[in-house]
């Protein structure tokens, strides 16, 4: 026999690996954490929301190791959570309090606590500047900071939201305070009908690319949400966790910076029509899956025949993780399933020819 | 190993909550155990259930085999062996007979097993049912409800149109006179091996965040009509033209050259041995 079957695999496999450093040998300089963090801080942002960890350092860090993929960067943000002991959940965040840098609302054009541009690529030309590459960090940065020490400091106040104003008038319905703990998804199975808790908390996680192009096909037709942005808001906001020995007390950890979306939709009640809400809130600098989130969270609660309307649907195929590990299992060997498949192919063909 | 990570990776309290799956699992033999998959270093879709049950049961005195397609050199076998020895110190064998718990990809050794050892199967798609309906909501009732009449009117309906039973690898089984139990994309020709075995049979899906379990001696039968028996896939007049086998899964391949057509033992660590028997 001239051909024995393939051995040595593991050789082979040890070599796949080392030949990865090959595409980050094409040059000599280095791309450094604080730059990734800096300067690429949407793509940060991004991975963060997708991973479900927040921590710009060890998300650039993983963007780094895999030269820039989001779902590989996703994949091992998400693999160090599960060696991590979760001692505490934080208290329930209030958004009302966040320290808001962005503010639009797209249903009035004015709003108590006013609109706040804040920073967006919305209002530039893409064009590209092809002097970007001769930009000077340290110039950049001395010019902002200057700029930023010449104003005069203002004291930003919590808005209140543009819906509480609609709820006032009974257009949106209003819902007593839900205090039932959630159900915590990274540590539980998803469970059909899902709680509203367990929804939110996946469709936040969930892959920017799929849940856009889900709430873009609702918006086309495939669906029956054409929302209005009643408020986008950015900023950050602050994490207590309870004190472990005196529960009155709290212990302040932190502040994250989140994307939070209420869209507001025309629907029936009765024989009129109000207003329903849907909402949206990721990690990080990131609009449009803020707002694609807060139309799908608007569908799910519609129901109907469409892909975006339907629960199960759309929460079990939007984690970057699960996505992107199956279909990469379709590369692995499937040797004998497929000898299978083709016994099963012949016997149905035997005396046939 | 690499002391940065906990003992086998996961912390205790995660495999502290797997292993209760896992009696759970035990206790209602073919029933699907939800539970809070972690993620972890291999792809999902690669093994990761399979390897929860692995790291949550191992121990220092464990030796771990891992099987892929029958082989102990396949990628996915070498990948997850590297990744438990990072992360524990157990000693790793090729030898079937040798190992306490061996994880596999779509085979079932040919080699029967122990009572002392332990089978981790590692599981794309655990639900049997999900080819007749892809809601988990429905499938849930219908196992619920022992409504299985989808799933026989797919070996039915196949029979009309093909005059055979179709289904080639997951083909499902029922599991002692109950639950209708997806038994992996193992090979049609592993599924009487689930049969009463002596040893116990785990199933992880790690995307699908189910765990399943077929106790020992437990009754596993192979959907079939009385009148149409239950079909393996059939090697007849072909042997392994390496050690010379007539009754195991063979792996269809084809001279580089020649092109001419030949089959191996799909068991890799089995051919071997039965070549090591023949010299001695």
């Amino acid at each position: 026999m001239a051909y024995v079957a393939v051995s040595g695999g593991e050789e082979a496999i040890e070599e796949s690996i080392k030949l990865l450093d090959y595409y980050k040998s094409g040059t000599v300089k280095d791309i450094e954490i604080e730059a990734i963090e800096n300067k690429l801080s949407l793509l940060v942002d991004r991975v963060m929301s997708e991973a479900g960890l927040y921590s710009k350092t060890y998300a650039a860090l993983a963007l780094k190791q895999c030269e820039g993929s989001i779902e590989e960067a996703v994949f091992l943000l998400r693999a160090y959570r599960s060696t991590l002991v979760r001692n505490y959940y934080t208290n329930t965040v209030n958004t009302d309090d966040m320290r808001v840098v962005r503010r639009i609302s797209a249903a009035f054009k004015d709003i108590v606590g006013g609109q706040i541009l804040g920073a967006s690529y919305d209002y530039t030309h893409r064009l590209i500047n092809f002097d970007i590459d001769k930009q000077d960090p340290k110039e950049l940065q001395k010019e902002v900071e200057e700029k930023l020490a010449s104003q005069k400091l203002e004291e930003i106040l919590p808005c209140p939201r543009v819906s509480s104003e609609l709820k006032k008038e009974g257009l949106i319905d209003s819902f007593p305070q839900n205090d039932e703990s959630p159900h915590d998804v990274t540590v539980n199975m998803l469970e059909f009908p899902a709680g509203r808790s367990a929804r939110l908390q996946t469709l936040s996680r969930a892959d920017t690319g799929f849940i856009s192009g889900l709430a873009y096909s609702s918006l086309r037709g495939f669906g029956q949400v054409h929302p209005t942005v009643g408020e986008l808001r950015q900023g950050y906001v602050e994490l207590y966790v309870s004190h472990p020995l005196n529960e009155d007390e709290s212990i302040y950890i932190g502040e994250i910076m989140i994307t939070e979306v209420e869209c507001f939709n025309t629907t029936d009640d009765k024989d009129q029509l109000k207003l329903a809400v849907g909402y949206g809130a990721v990690f990080g600098r990131n609009e449009t899956k803020a707002i694609a989130m807060s139309v799908i969270d608007r569908e799910l609660e519609n129901g109907g025949p469409y892909p975006s309307q339907n629960e199960e649907f759309v929460l079990t195929h939007g984690d970057s993780l699960e996505m992107n590990g199956f279909i990469s299992h379709l590369k692995l060997p499937h040797y004998v399933t497929f000898q299978s498949k083709l016994d099963s192919v012949r016997k149905t063909r035997e005396g046939n020819q | 190993m690499n002391n940065n990570y906990n003992y086998a990776f996961l912390d205790e309290g995660s495999k502290r909550e797997i292993r209760r799956s896992v009696l759970k699992a035990v206790a209602i033999p073919g029933y699907q155990v939800p539970f809070g998959s972690r993620e972890l270093p291999i792809g999902r879709g690669w093994g990761t259930g399979g390897l929860q049950l692995t790291l949550s049961l191992i121990g220092p005195d464990d030796i771990l085999k891992v099987i892929d397609q029958g082989s102990d050199e396949s990628v996915n076998a070498v990948n997850i062996k590297k990744f438990v020895g990072l992360c524990t110190d157990i000693k790793t064998t090729k030898n079937t007979r040798e190992a306490t718990i061996i994880q596999t990809r779509h085979r079932i050794p040919e080699v029967p097993l122990r009572s002392n050892q332990i089978l981790i199967f590692q599981v794309p798609i655990p639900e049997p049912l999900r080819v007749v309906e892809p809601r988990e909501e429905i499938t849930k009732k219908m196992h619920a409800e022992k409504d299985y009449s989808p799933i026989w009117l797919q070996l039915y309906e196949s029979l009309v149109k093909y005059k055979k039973v179709t289904i080639p690898t997951e083909y499902p089984c029922m599991v002692e006179g109950r639950y209708v139990m997806n038994p992996s994309p193992i090979p049609k020709f592993d599924n009487p091996k689930l049969n009463k075995a002596d040893c116990l049979y785990l199933f992880g899906a790690g995307r699908e965040k189910k765990i399943y379990a077929i106790p020992p001696y437990t009754e596993v039968i192979s959907l079939a009509f009385d009148d149409v028996p239950f079909e393996r896939e059939s090697f007849a007049g072909k042997i392994c033209c390496l050690c010379g086998s007539k009754n195991t899964y063979l792996d269809e391949m084809f001279d580089a050259q020649t092109g001419e057509k030949f089959y191996q033992c799909s068991d890799t660590s089995y051919c071997q041995e039965v070549r090591q028997n023949v010299s001695k």
